[in-house]
């Protein structure tokens, strides 16, 4: 295709360099330099979308991140496509592969077009109005709406692209790198301060580097020429870093902002290979100075959405940077002098343009009288009424304004040919970063426009961000603002000789008026969402007030683009309409990214294996080897049961439990949490933590504490070891073992610091190997000859310090199956070696490696709980039915005035129980409800089951459940519910096995 | 995200900390004679202002001390950050 819409050679464009790429599947060629909205247009391609509610053909309309109709589809792999990119962003590249969005089949023939027919049946508020009754048919009005719902294509394939995050600190942080951003990060920099300098562009000098008019003169330069010598300098500073391509996203309170730099996405495929494609920078700045500019105004008329309606300083930003030329037969439409800059650059290149609408009654400022020297017609106090061409402009028709602007002076009405319409409504400010901060705003009745008011952190806004519009103002004033700011005397742009054009008069209609009745007109003010004054009117009619319902009502500003062209008119209108004042009508929120960010930047490198921390034990090595399916158990991977063959879980499970009761099995402790407790004061602290007493614990015995939370409820249990007179070692469960040792720091810290006590976490130090059965004692017996393993020496319940070889190492009888078992401690690094030397020892007994299912198992057979999955964190140790672990002598511990709240002492608490179904074979899904009646409506749910398992030593399936008032139900019969029968179960004592404790002493 | 001046180990980020609810609620020293009414307001009642506000933070990520900080709700700002056991200032 050729590109005969280009102007002689641009700076920033490499018209040696042509580029290949595909929009739609055709092929095209630019320049290197080109965006893809630059490189559509010099194929003359304006319409490249479509609108989300009426699918009305849309085109490129700005040159910058504000875009709202040129949103495409970028790239076509499953894994690495990606939605909602502005073609004005894209920087394209050998390969590029876009496509329109929200059309079928195509852009040029969309079927959904005929919502823009439908358009009268679809107001603002549709959806919520139509699918409102029957209420039971949302199900099938909701396939409906998903189907029509959202833009572009999601990637279906995980995202192979490589993104990292960085922590940045630095003195200055400067956003934006126009002409007062420029100044700010040279004086920053010139004065030792270590400064970072952002712009979302790949090019520094913002609106000023290619404004090449002789009326904007600095220092008797052209002010693009300035500039550029100024950024020259500034690239030789030291104390500088600047990132180009990189958007703030997000700005924090205490200067805190998050930055998303873009590495390769402008590289094509080869050059992209193995680079990071985005960081996520995280800045703390000590000062933060905004320059983030200004987004020009559309201006809000009907049918102002057509392909080649563009904003003014778009048409002269693509003609003066990109060398584009966007139409052959150009108009302007303003309220303001920006698009005689834009007529007359355009002018200047030979591009034709036919004429100015201007809604002003005159104007006498220097630029409008270059325009009048050129020759330029200029309709003054004159608006659009209608445009004409569906899928490119053709016509426009224009009409004479009365007096006050909200008729017209004659019905006279112009009809003008034209393809392209740069429109300027005047100037926002951003301010979107500001406010994110916590900023507040204060609205300019002059020109119209909220600015900076009150900063909530050390930050400050300059250039046209802060409501500076002209460039001797932009330049004076960032100066001075900037002395101050940095707290010094001389910025080097303190005497300035500027010349410039001086903007002499303003007028700014919110909605233009047409000769039609507003019901038949659509002037677009969010045109990415289709809505339009009319919308806004309605939700006024229909009693919404606030600017936020108004907002989510009609959705505008509610797009990718956040609102940031149409925002101000909306606010405008419902101004207008109430009689409100704007200041008064307040702006709708602006909350971060102020771009989109993919999510592959904000998760960096915590993906796959690296998403969150895993635990592994020394012995890790030994259960893979052996085939051992793991489980997570808080960041622990713990060993979960070890199929031999073709077992399946439950089959590997049933023959682990059955080997430990009638033999020895052995199981991977190590995860479990310790605590090492010293101090004077040791033993009142476990009084004060743990419901039962422990001052008369002896030296080198154990004893099982339950804690609980003040409020009365189970919050871990373990068993804690007297080693000396002032040392304990504690142990709680896996998962329970920071936040434990944080409570208790909490205590000794804030309620109790007149404790001798001190914590260390020693969970990581040692390795733990627990053997257990009947022939432990022999199996204990080959490792260490020399220790007595009498009941007299070495009961249940005691400790003992001993040498493994030549290996220190700490034993504690102490079971959590019921069976007399072992639990062998040693430094970390020597578990796998004595998990080795227990399977060794342990052959000729046929000792069994278990994993946490038959631990879960064993333990449930003999009623022990498990704190997490028997309780949820509304149990008491009363509910539980562990009475017995509860001191009654006790003064106080944490919680105990909470047992005796009249709610936790109500008899029909949950509480714990035992099931066994009427079938033995029969075995209940854990979270099963528990009901006693059948044909009760509603039926009252009893509680639910905790833990279940079928016990191949029993023979019989066996449940826990917590059971409303189910400590007097001994021997009821309930019943529970599942989808295809009911079971029936009676109500038992939960210890199922031995419960006389003849194993553990056997 | 806070900057939080840590008064053992200095300025740290926000998530090296934990906010550990309302300061200056002390366990009662004899909770058994207490009334229910009494125990529910020392173990529930919270309160949560608009503007100065007393916390408790905890440096867990970093020395694990606990302290006191003076915020301003409405803004986030740090009026005051003081250790475990010293006394608010007046007014």
């Amino acid at each position: 295709m050729s590109q005969n819409l280009r102007v002689k050679s641009s700076n920033f464009i490499d018209e040696t360099s042509r580029i290949s790429f595909k929009f739609n599947g055709k092929t095209y060629y630019g320049f290197k330099g080109d965006t893809l909205a630059s490189a559509l247009l010099a194929n003359d391609i304006h319409l490249v979308g479509r609108s989300f509610k009426y699918h009305r053909p849309r085109g490129i309309m700005t040159s910058g991140s504000e875009e709202p109709n040129a949103i495409v589809q970028v790239g076509n792999d499953k894994a690495i496509t990606e939605p909602n990119v502005r073609a004005t962003e894209v920087e394209i590249y050998n390969g590029l592969e876009a496509k329109s969005q929200n059309c079928w089949p195509s852009v040029n023939f969309d079927i959904g077009g005929i919502n823009n027919f439908l358009s009268p049946l679809l107001p603002a508020g549709f959806y919520y109005k139509t699918f409102m009754w029957p209420a039971s048919f949302w199900e099938k009005y909701e396939i409906a709406i998903r189907h029509s719902a959202g833009l572009g294509r999601s990637p279906t394939k995980p995202d192979t692209d490589i993104y990292e995050h960085r922590y940045i600190h630095c003195d200055v942080l400067v956003i934006g790198a126009g002409i007062s951003g420029i100044m700010a990060a040279k004086t920053a920099a010139k004065n030792n301060l270590n400064t970072l300098l952002l712009d979302e562009k790949n090019e520094l000098g913002g609106m000023t580097i290619y404004q090449n008019s002789e009326k904007f003169k600095i220092d008797n330069k052209i002010s693009s020429e300035w500039l550029n010598d100024e950024i020259e300098e500034l690239k030789k500073l030291d104390n500088l870093e600047i990132k180009t391509r990189t958007s703030v996203a997000a700005y924090h309170g205490y200067n805190y902002l998050l930055a998303r730099e873009n590495l390769t996405d402008h590289l094509s495929k080869d050059e992209k290979e193995n680079k990071v494609r985005q960081r996520l920078l995280k800045i703390r700045a000590k000062k933060v100075i905004v320059a983030t500019g200004s987004l020009e105004r559309p201006l809000v008329f009907n049918n102002n959405d057509r392909p080649g309606i563009m904003l003014s300083s778009a048409v002269k930003k693509y003609a003066d940077y990109y060398g584009v030329i966007c139409g052959k037969n150009n108009i302007f439409f303003t309220n303001n002098d920006t698009a005689y800059e834009s007529a007359i650059s355009l002018l200047k290149k030979g591009i034709n343009v036919h004429c100015i609408i201007d809604i002003r009654e005159n104007s006498n400022s220097s630029i409008v009288k270059e325009a009048q020297d050129l020759g330029l017609k200029i309709y003054w106090s004159h608006t659009i009424v209608d445009t004409h061409g569906y899928k490119r402009l053709k016509q426009i028709s224009i009409m004479e304004l009365s007096k006050d602007g909200q008729s017209f002076a004659n019905s006279n009405k112009i009809v003008l040919d034209c393809d392209c319409l740069g429109m300027s409504g005047g100037w926002t400010p951003a301010v979107h970063l500001f406010t994110q901060s916590g900023g507040k705003l204060k609205f300019r009745e002059k020109d119209q426009v909220f600015i900076p008011n009150k900063y909530p952190s050390e930050q400050v806004s300059i250039g046209s961000c802060n409501g500076d519009f002209e460039l001797d103002e932009i330049i004076k004033n960032s100066s001075d603002i900037l002395k101050d700011f940095l707290k010094i005397e001389k910025t080097g742009f303190d005497n300035m000789n500027v010349e410039t054009s001086k903007e002499t008069s303003k007028k700014n209609i919110w909605l233009l008026p047409s000769d039609k009745i507003v019901g038949k007109t659509k002037p677009f003010v969010d045109y990415q969402n289709d809505a339009t004054a009319k919308d806004i009117k309605l939700a006024l009619r229909e009693g919404f007030r606030s600017i936020e319902h108004v907002k989510r009502y009609t959705t505008t500003g509610m797009g990718t683009d956040q609102g940031k062209l149409g925002n101000m008119h909306a606010l405008g209108i419902i101004a207008d309409t109430t009689g409100v004042k704007m200041g008064e009508v307040g702006t709708t929120t602006f909350r971060p990214p102020y771009t989109p960010l993919t999510f592959g930047t904000i998760v960096g490198r915590n993906v796959g294996e690296y998403f969150d921390i895993f635990r592994r034990t020394p012995m890790n090595d030994w259960h893979i080897n052996n085939n051992a399916e793991f489980e997570n158990v808080g960041q622990w991977k713990r060993a979960w049961y070890y199929p031999r063959g073709n077992e399946s879980m439950y089959e590997a499970v049933q023959r682990e439990s059955k080997a430990t009761r009638e033999s020895a099995g052995i199981l991977d402790a190590s995860t479990l949490g310790k605590i090492d407790i010293q101090g004077s004061d040791a033993s009142e602290f476990l009084n004060r933590v743990y419901t039962n007493a422990w001052s008369k614990l002896g030296i080198g015995k154990c004893r099982y504490g339950l804690m609980l939370n003040e409020d009365g409820m189970v919050y871990d249990d373990g068993v804690t070891t007297r080693l000396g007179e002032n040392h304990y070692i504690m142990t709680t469960t896996t998962g329970g073992a920071a936040n434990v040792l944080s409570k208790l720091e909490d205590y000794l810290q804030t309620e109790w610091p007149e404790l001798d006590v001190y914590l260390t976490s020693v969970t990581d130090h040692f390795a733990t190997a627990t053997i257990g059965g009947p022939n432990s004692k022999k199996i204990l017996n080959k490792l260490i000859p020399d220790l007595d393993l009498s009941d007299e020496n070495f009961p249940h319940m005691s400790f003992k310090e001993e040498k493994i070889g030549k290996i220190n190492c700490r034993i504690m009888r102490i079971s959590f199956t019921g069976e007399l078992s072992y639990e062998i401690n040693i430094q970390a690094s020597y578990g796998k070696s004595l998990w080795e030397q227990c399977m060794d020892a342990g052959k000729e007994f046929n000792i069994t490696p278990y994993g946490t299912e038959t631990m879960h198992l064993l333990r449930a057979e003999k009623g022990f709980i498990i704190v997490g999955q028997d309780t949820d964190g509304t149990m008491t140790p009363i509910d539980l039915q562990m009475d017995w672990v509860v001191s009654k002598k006790k003064y106080d511990f944490i919680g105990k005035r909470s047992l005796y709240r009249s709610d936790t002492m109500r008899e029909d608490r949950k509480q714990m129980v035992g099931l066994l179904t009427d079938d033995p074979n029969t075995v209940l899904e854990e979270g099963a409800q528990i009901i006693s009646e059948l044909d009760q409506t509603p039926v009252k749910m009893l509680g639910h089951v905790t833990s279940s398992y079928f016990s191949p030593n029993l023979g019989k399936s066996i449940a826990l459940a917590v059971v409303k008032g189910g400590k007097n139900m001994m021997g009821k019969k309930l019943f529970i519910p599942m989808e295809d029968k009911t079971i029936n179960v009676t109500v038992v004592d939960p210890i199922f096995l031995d419960k006389e404790n003849k194993k553990l002493n056997a | 995200m806070f900057l939080i001046n840590c008064p053992y180990c200095g300025e740290r980020d926000q998530s090296e900390f934990i906010a550990g609810g309302e300061a200056h609620i002390e366990r009662p020293k004899q909770p058994t004679e207490l009334s229910d009414d009494e125990w529910a307001e020392y173990l529930f009642m919270r309160k949560n202002i608009k503007g100065i506000q007393f916390e408790r933070w905890n440096h867990a990520h970093g020395c694990r001390k606990w302290f006191n900080m003076i915020r301003d709700t409405s803004n986030d700002e740090i009026k005051l950050i003081y250790k475990m056991g010293e006394k608010p200032p007046k007014g």
